[in-house]
């Protein structure tokens, strides 16, 4: 038998052939919208660009908005993955290969080309699409668009109404609401809004304000200790000092707490960008992930080579940043080096002394890394000079990683593959901030995922919809509790379970990992017997 | 090396396969002539629903045969000679055994209605039943309307299935409520209005006359025994409960009534023959279970048990408290210990029923008359814990300490509005009114 049931070659098919009167007429609205934005970058010079943006941004609100009315709230409340693998867009069919290349091409030319998308330069006005935008940023930050504002605004409106989506998708489900309302908040606002009026701040010249979404936190916000960026941040009065030290005490105090009480969900589905677009325009993508343990071991190995690879970067760059003029600091280059290899000492040797047993062959692995670094620390320490460590300028470093890391890695591969390797790419093969998440809530959160006892039918729901690609369904069978440092806790498990086997909690770190030989319900006396070997 | 050999890949048959494969070096063949490699079948529905592709309901990857020597042959046993310890497949090929485990399955009823056997008539059991009904009814253009035959765990996954795929369902029920042999009546009364709210014309009281040909071989329409009405359908589903899938041994030594007859070791009557899973017979059943039991959960735990004994820690089948469940179209349901329907309801049980406004959620508590001993529970729309239940029996609790610490047993997500307070205040409202 074909595996693929009801494959069809149409381009339309089935999906056309369902639509109902409104939902084709919301498919008008929406993609009339994206044509002016379409006209836009074919430098169409629109005569009232508020207007024209207004009408723009509206007609994709508005056409998501219907349809989704007509898609759900015709029907009782309930798991609605009907037809998910049917249709071409969501089951890496024609549709969804196209819409994977258009959103490769965007980025592609959002990160190298911006001047085709009408970015100006050299202080010249903006023309294209871009400068459709200008009205919105005059009006927010008081200068003109650029790529990035662009970006921005369609960023925060993809989450905003597909957000409103998924939230009718699962109205029967509070758990989701509400964490799809905070990653709404939080875009809108903290991604959005505020930098843009940290920019006003800017225009006085108190303020040198860097400014980036205030909850994105080192190493996802990898440019947070560039020099321009401490700079800014020193020369910003209190308010600038404050920042710096809200985004250090993020890193090393806040996250590890909230982690602790709420597992890495609290900052990935709950707060993070990233996770927010993917659990909201990448929700129709979420099966796609693979869940092959080959998969999971190239996971493995990327994320923690990146994760690597950004502390050596930052180090560098901090390395680098206390050199230029060591009077201005009381910390010394040396002891800055020193500092960072008494933190990696600590981590290191806090997880082997209580978590070795746990912990198994990867032990070994992790000391290997551990080491590796500690080496390299030695290694920045005797080649390093002003502007050179390991004999190349740190600048280099950190090029390669903004290209490599930051543009090609989250935005081209994370964000324009969602249609092929499912909407968690980055934040599961590349995130080092997920990786550093992971690793606290694998070691030491309250944070899993329950089994309940032997209800599991092993259907697979719960593995096929983790956009994480954890096979959940090895777990449940078995009764064991899900304890995965890639888990950010979106729940979908829980709700697409047809049996009511999975439930998130953060309970005690007692008993959290827990392997049952017999499931609860099996014969009594073996219970006992296997229980006592 | 002792050779063990599984026929059937279910999940009675795997799990014995892997259990003896973590206790032994044993050889194990698995042979099957459904599927290459084992899969859930309670996932079929979502395949056709578009949840899940095949290799989705598949709980482990392919290489893991191979990599834990479980040997996968893909055939169909014709004959059993047990004197000469060897099987016959349909083919002509043979295999030779030293034990031998039975996991065949279930085959859905058939009563002998005029039609069954017609083109288009199917039950909803196995890959290749899934197969015929995506050939039949693979979108409402097609399949005009479905008629489905039996209110049961089947026949309700068979009506929601085809209304994924927006085509007319009718569904006729014997009973005068949908599966209250099993449930008791508030319970499936509320079953019945949340299918006719999914628009699924549920006929209560009405059997199944016959089923008519369209001359070519192909069902064309249903006839109904009360009132003669002839419903047109192109796909008729017979969903009225299943019969273990033994045919294959009636003609061997081993011996059967409607399953193979085991006993509590899960031993047949010929030694070194065992059968597990649905097509199992105990002599009389334990603790109050049916004497064949075609549960996805009862298949696991023989299997579990089955294994010891194999691999010399000869052990009793002995299932610990019962615990089941379900779901029917956007109703979870799950029971941990006994509630009966009021059909079956022995004297001394006594109910304690509560139903949410929304007419989506409810549960009913069973107790003892006079010892007020918690008995069990039914839930409907709220998660509960297994755990929790199963230590409250084990530990014989009353039902107002179940009552009192039912949230204790809450197993809904997080920010889920909780009903334990607006339940016990109910429960003691009808212990005030009694």
């Amino acid at each position: 038998m074909s595996n693929k049931l009801n494959q069809s070659m149409s381009l339309a098919k089935p999906e056309a052939n369902n639509l109902s009167t409104k939902q084709k007429i919301s498919v008008l609205l929406g993609v009339t919208g994206l044509f002016i934005l379409a006209l836009a970058v074919f430098n169409t010079d629109f005569p009232n660009k508020s207007l024209f943006l207004s009408l723009s941004l509206g007609l994709i609100a508005i056409g998501t908005i219907l349809f989704t009315n007509d898609l759900y709230l015709n029907k009782l409340e309930g798991i609605k993955n009907d037809g998910i693998w049917f249709k071409s867009i969501s089951s890496r069919g024609i549709l969804g290969w196209i819409t994977g290349i258009v959103l490769t091409g965007f980025y592609i030319v959002l990160y190298f080309y911006p001047q085709y998308l009408g970015q100006a330069s050299n202080g010249e006005t903006n023309t294209g699409l871009i400068s459709l935008f200008d009205p919105l940023s005059y009006l927010l930050s008081g200068r003109p668009a650029s790529q990035w504002f662009v970006y921005g605004t369609l960023y925060t409106l993809a989450i905003l109404i597909f957000g409103y989506k998924f939230m009718l998708k699962y109205r029967h489900n509070r758990y989701e609401q509400l964490r799809t309302a905070s990653v709404m908040f939080f875009q809108l606002g903290f991604a959005f809004l505020i930098p843009e009026f940290m920019a006003r701040l800017n225009e006085s010249p108190d303020y040198n304000l860097p400014y980036y979404d205030l909850k994105s936190i080192w190493p996802l916000n990898y440019y947070l200790f560039d020099g321009w960026s401490i700079n800014g941040f020193l020369s910003s009065g209190n308010l600038g000092l404050s920042l710096l030290i809200f985004g250090v005490l993020s890193i090393f105090v806040v996250s590890p707490i909230l982690t602790y009480k709420y597992g890495k969900r609290w900052y990935c589905s709950w707060v993070c960008g990233c996770g927010g677009l993917a659990e909201t325009a990448g929700d129709s993508f979420r099966q796609l992930s693979s869940k092959k343990l080959s998969a999971w071991k190239l996971e493995r190995w990327l994320i923690h080579t990146v994760l690597v690879f950004s502390v050596i970067m930052t180090t560098a760059m901090i390395y680098t940043y206390l050199g230029k003029d060591p009077s201005k600091f009381w910390l010394t280059r040396s002891a800055f080096l020193i500092g960072v290899g008494i933190i990696l000492t600590l981590v290191f040797s806090i997880t082997m002394i209580y978590k070795r047993h746990e912990l198994g062959k990867d032990a070994l692995y992790g000391a290997i890394g551990y080491f590796a670094v500690i080496a390299t620390l030695i290694i920045m320490h005797y080649t390093g000079t002003t502007d050179k460590i390991f004999f190349i300028k740190s600048s280099a470093l950190r090029s390669v990683y903004g290209l490599y890391i930051g543009s090609l890695f989250s935005g081209v591969i994370g964000t324009g593959f969602y249609p092929i390797l499912g909407n968690r790419v980055w934040c599961r093969f590349g995130c080092p901030m997920a990786a550093i998440l992971g690793f606290q809530q694998r070691m030491f959160s309250k944070f899993r995922i329950t089994t309940n006892g032997g209800q599991c039918i092993s259907c697979g729901n719960c593995s096929t919809y983790c956009e994480m690609g954890i096979d959940v369904r090895a777990y449940a069978q078995k009764g064991e509790n899900i304890v995965r440092s890639s888990c950010v806790g979106c729940g979908i498990c829980s709700a697409v379970c047809p049996r009511g086997v999975l439930k998130l909690e953060n309970d005690s770190l007692k008993g959290r990992i827990n392997s049952n030989e017999i499931l609860l319900g099996n014969d009594v006396d073996l219970m006992d017997f296997v229980n006592q070997k | 090396m002792e050779h063990i050999v599984i026929i059937g890949n279910g999940i009675s048959g795997v799990t014995a396969a892997r259990h003896i494969r973590k206790l032994s070096d044993k050889k194990i063949t698995i042979i099957s002539a459904e599927s290459d490699y084992f899969f859930s079948r309670t996932a079929l529905m979502y395949i056709y629903m578009g949840h899940m592709t095949f290799e989705h309901t598949q709980p482990y990857e392919n290489w893991f045969w191979e990599k834990n020597k479980i040997n996968l042959k893909k055939g169909f046993v014709e004959t059993i000679d047990t004197d000469a310890k060897t099987l016959h497949f349909a083919k002509g090929s043979t295999l030779e055994y030293d034990k031998l485990i039975i996991a065949t399955g279930s085959k859905p009823n058939k009563f002998g209605w005029p039609g069954q056997d017609l083109e288009g008539v199917m039950g909803m059991y196995s890959k290749q039943d899934l197969e015929n009904l995506e050939t039949h009814a693979p979108n409402n253009k097609t399949c005009k309307r479905a008629v489905i035959v039996g209110g049961g765990l089947i026949g309700i996954e068979l009506a929601e299935m085809l209304n994924s795929r927006n085509i007319p369902v009718t569904f006729l029920v014997r009973e005068n409520s949908f599966w209250n042999g099993v449930l008791p009546d508030g319970e499936s009364e509320m079953i019945n209005r949340h299918i006719k709210n999914h628009h699924i014309d549920l006929r209560l009281n009405t059997n199944l006359k016959e089923i008519i040909s369209d001359g070519n071989g192909k069902s064309k329409a249903v006839i109904i025994e009360e009132t003669g009405e002839e419903i047109a359908c192109d796909v008729v589903g017979l969903t009225a409960g299943v019969t273990p899938n033994i045919d294959f041994i009636k003609n061997s030594k081993i011996e059967t009534n409607r399953g193979v007859k085991v006993n509590r070791y899960l031993e047949t009557n010929i030694p070194d023959v065992y059968a597990i899973g649905d097509c199992a017979e105990q002599n009389e059943g334990i603790n109050g279970r049916r004497p064949i039991e075609a549960v996805w959960y009862t298949g696991r735990m023989m299997g579990e048990t089955l294994a010891q004994t194999i691999c010399g820690n000869k052990i009793q089948y002995k299932p610990g408290h019962w615990f089941n469940s379900a779901k029917f179209l956007d109703i979870e349901y799950q029971t941990y210990g006994w509630v009966h329907s009021s059909k079956s309801k022995p004297d001394y049980e006594q109910h304690f029923h509560w139903k949410h406004d929304d007419d989506t959620k409810c549960i009913t508590v069973s107790y003892h008359k006079e010892s007020n001993l918690f008995l069990g529970i039914n839930t409907f729309g709220i998660r509960m814990r297994h755990e929790t239940f199963d230590r409250w029996l084990t530990e014989k609790r009353d039902v107002d300490y179940a009552l009192n610490h039912l949230i204790e047993a809450n197993f809904d997500p997080e920010f889920y509005k909780s009903f334990e307070s607006a339940i016990q205040k109910a429960f003691q409202n009808q212990l005030q009114t009694i």
